[in-house]
């Protein structure tokens, strides 16, 4: 297919759409209205349904009734949005139910702002809601990106039965690029016989339910949770490396703030100095592999974020005491520029060289 | 031998967890009943809340799922809208329905959303151990009103149906009790006729049951019934506030 | 090569429009693009800025920071607050018909349109960025016309066709103010 020249927000409602999602239930909320917004005119061409709840808990839990159905369902929203989303969320991933939540981050705490922020990281994968869950989460750098992952999303999600977030932020939604949606194999998936859609008196019912009032099972029910969030661990790292043969200084960096590191590590290159930079577009799980082999020139990592530092302790985490971590964020809505990124990267390297 | 009396089909063999005395049985039995008469029961899913019907999903002899507190028509919403042929019901209490959930109850009578809602308003919380809800009656001891529900300090109790008969998309709305074998039969007749308005898709319909809790009122199983009588019902009159023909 | 445009001017002149059809036109020419607008309160009905970036390398930040390479004012605010967003050597378009002010910059081409007035005389004056555009093309070289035509053909769709020769005229008197 030809590319198209696509706004974030609605591309993302049209690769849900290719992507067999026909169910949306979202709330406005700024800024990523244009995809609620899509969905609605876009739906009911399909024979899919939108509906505009009343707040975003009763949107993820309209969510939440709807994979119970065993349908292809999902919400948007932005981080005051998703906050509120998580009572839902919890749900969700303790009942293993499929779905797609789109975030298009903005600052915060509070009703923070409505620029672009990378704030939610600790949200979005630490949990979010109640009890021991992950969320696998991807963290788009462009819009073609974001297009393809949200199609692996619902795949994902159906495959492991647990709820899938993508993961932009305001840039993202709002800026347009050009994208092009690919044919996709059909991927095998595993029929949803759990569904709960009346039992037709064939069969005995189906519960969709996350509670468990002996401990021993919801014990057991954690366990094997905790099974498939190790297997995710296992086979859902993705990442990206850039100019990682020799590099003094790694750069970590996710989303469109990667963009801002390439452009930072493209001008320095130019002076002879080499900044390499791992990239995970999976932030959980967060792309350990990546990790394990690092260049013998590589002196430091550097964290690149527009937050305070949320995705620091990760980074030290798989860096196991090995390399210095330093940082380098904006946030509230202020989103680093090349020439930053380059400032800092110089005063790490002892000034000018 | 002529058979005279079964239990219906529309309830599992498991054994309720509910108090001696409680009336939630004698409400599931009627869903039970009313879905099993319409013949629908392959063909539903409800949704059973938080609050002491928590486990009606293992007494429903129907596809079930469980709701967070208070979302149990946002939860039928997103089933409703994926299976719009099927029997949608939610199933819920007081504190549920008419405190955390104010907000979904309204809006699903809002959108007018082909669902059917069990509406148990037993004037308190019953599983976290007999708390003020807002539907308790002024002067009502509980564990979170020991001196009695003063209006000055917590208002006055809510009157759901009224209040959900004033929204154009609640097209049958019907306060029933069940203290006595005459408001059952009624009450059973006004259920049966909600899950009619949803098979015919005419819109939300709710019926609210006025029910007992022995244990957090503190009184014997017939004695809780006769405070029902004269304390609930002068303050939540019985009777049909809405039905499809003067909906239109 | 990267060229960075930011438009800015009230809301109903257009300037997405023009950021919008540069960036399709780069599409169809096989550059790298990315188009991102100001969004907030500032957006229901007061003034509108977008950024367009044109490249033939994958576009690292779609933000543009004090080192745009062409600043489009439209009306006094949006000359008051992009003017020194054009880095050294760049180019500041000002639409003359609204802004009486010149340029205090002396590092910078500074080109003057007098956009509504030649979109009067062509007998539209919401025709304005059109006019611009034409003159920002003949000067920047970053797309073709032809590829902005296409790029209009594409975006007004056939309820808006009938507009379409309109607004090549105004492309062309346009880029012949400033040949």
């Amino acid at each position: 297919m030809a590319k198209v020249l696509m706004k974030g927000n609605e591309a993302i409602g049209a690769a849900a759409i290719n992507a067999g999602c026909r169910y949306f239930f979202g709330y406005p909320i700024t800024p990523q209205n244009e995809l609620p917004e899509y969905m609605s005119r876009e739906l009911p061409k399909v024979g899919g349904v939108f509906v505009q709840a009343e707040s975003e808990v009763a949107a993820i839990n309209m969510v939440y009734g709807a994979a119970g159905s065993g349908v292809r369902v999902m919400t948007s929203s932005s981080s005051p949005g998703i906050a509120l989303k998580q009572e839902g969320i919890s749900y969700i991933a303790g009942a293993e139910l499929p779905a797609v939540i789109v975030n298009i981050v903005r600052g915060g705490p509070g009703l923070g702002s409505i620029q672009p922020s990378q704030s939610d990281y600790n949200q979005s994968t630490r949990g979010g809601g109640d009890g021991d869950y992950h969320l696998l989460v991807y963290a788009p750098a462009n819009i073609q990106e974001m297009v393809d992952l949200l199609q692996d999303a619902f795949d994902k999600a159906d495959y492991y039965r647990n709820p899938v977030m993508v993961m932009g932020d305001g840039m993202i939604g709002q800026m347009m690029e050009p994208v092009e949606f690919k044919e996709r194999p059909e991927v095998d998936l595993p029929a949803k016989d759990w569904a709960a859609t009346g039992t037709e008196g064939k069969r005995a019912p189906n519960v969709i339910n996350s509670l468990f009032l002996k401990p021993e099972e919801l014990e057991d029910h954690n366990i094997r949770l905790t099974e498939k969030y190790d297997i995710m661990k296992n086979n859902e790292q993705r990442w990206e490396t850039y100019n990682m043969e020799k590099p003094e200084i790694i750069c970590v960096a996710y989303g469109t703030t990667a963009r801002i590191v390439k452009s930072a590590i493209d001008t320095l290159k130019g002076e002879g100095i080499e900044i390499g930079l791992i990239r995970p577009i999976t932030v959980w799980p967060f792309p350990e592999k990546a990790f394990v082999e690092l260049p013998e020139s590589a002196k430091m990592f550097l964290s690149v974020e527009m937050s305070m530092g949320q995705m620091i302790d990760d980074i030290k985490i798989v860096n196991q005491g090995r390399l210095p971590v330093e940082f380098y964020g904006r946030s509230g809505g202020m989103i680093p520029s090349p020439d930053g990124v380059v400032g800092k990267i110089r005063a790490l390297l002892g000034g000018a060289k | 031998m002529a058979v005279v009396f079964q239990k219906t089909k529309g309830l599992t063999d498991k054994q309720t967890h509910y108090c001696p005395g409680c009336t939630h049985g004698i409400i599931h039995r009627l869903v039970a009943e009313v879905l099993e008469e319409l013949d629908v029961l392959g063909e539903t899913v409800g949704v059973a809340p938080v609050g002491c019907s928590v486990l009606a999903y293992e007494y429903f002899n129907c596809d079930m799922q469980e709701a967070a507190h208070g979302r149990a028509p946002a939860v039928a919403t997103g089933i409703k809208r994926a299976l719009p042929d099927k029997v949608v019901f939610s199933y819920q209490g007081d504190g549920d329905l008419a405190s955390i959930g104010t907000a979904e109850i309204v809006h699903v009578a809002h959108r007018a959303e082909k669902i059917t809602t069990i509406f148990v308003n037993n004037a308190i919380y019953g599983m976290t151990g007999g708390q003020m809800a807002p539907t308790t009656l002024i002067g009502q001891k509980t564990t979170t009103s020991p001196y009695g529900r003063d209006s000055n300090i917590t208002g006055f109790p809510l009157r759901i149906s009224e209040m959900l008969a004033t929204i154009d998309g609640a097209v049958f709305v019907e306060r029933v009790s069940v203290h006595n074998p005459a408001a059952i039969r009624k009450a059973k007749k006004a259920i049966k006729k909600a899950f009619e308005v949803q098979l015919e898709g005419k819109g939300f319909g709710i019926v609210e049951v006025l029910s007992t809790c022995p244990t957090n009122w503190g009184m014997t199983p017939v004695n809780a019934l006769g405070w029902l009588e004269e304390n609930m019902i002068p303050y939540y009159p019985l009777g049909n506030f809405k039905s499809p023909e003067e909906a239109k | 090569m990267d060229q960075k445009f930011i438009f800015a001017g009230f809301g109903g002149q257009g300037v997405m429009l023009m950021g919008q059809l540069i960036t399709y036109a780069g599409m169809f020419e096989d550059l790298e693009v990315s188009w991102l607008p100001s969004y907030g309160p500032e957006m229901r009905g007061g003034t509108a800025n977008c950024s367009v970036i044109v490249s033939d390398r994958e576009v690292a930040s779609p933000v543009i920071s004090y080192d745009a390479t062409t600043v489009v004012a439209m009306n006094l605010p949006s000359m008051d607050k992009f003017e020194e967003e054009v880095e050294k050597g760049g180019k500041l378009f000002v639409n003359s018909s609204l802004i009486e002010r010149k340029s205090v910059r002396d590092d910078i081409d500074v080109y003057y349109i007098d956009a509504n007035d030649v979109a009067v005389e062509l007998g539209n004056a919401k025709a304005a960025n059109m006019v611009m555009l034409g003159a920002i093309l003949e000067i920047t070289k970053v797309v073709s016309p032809e590829a902005v035509l296409k790029a209009l053909e594409k975006i007004f769709g056939t309820a808006k066709a009938h507009l379409i020769p309109l607004n090549e005229e105004a492309l062309k008197r346009g880029a012949q103010l400033v040949k």
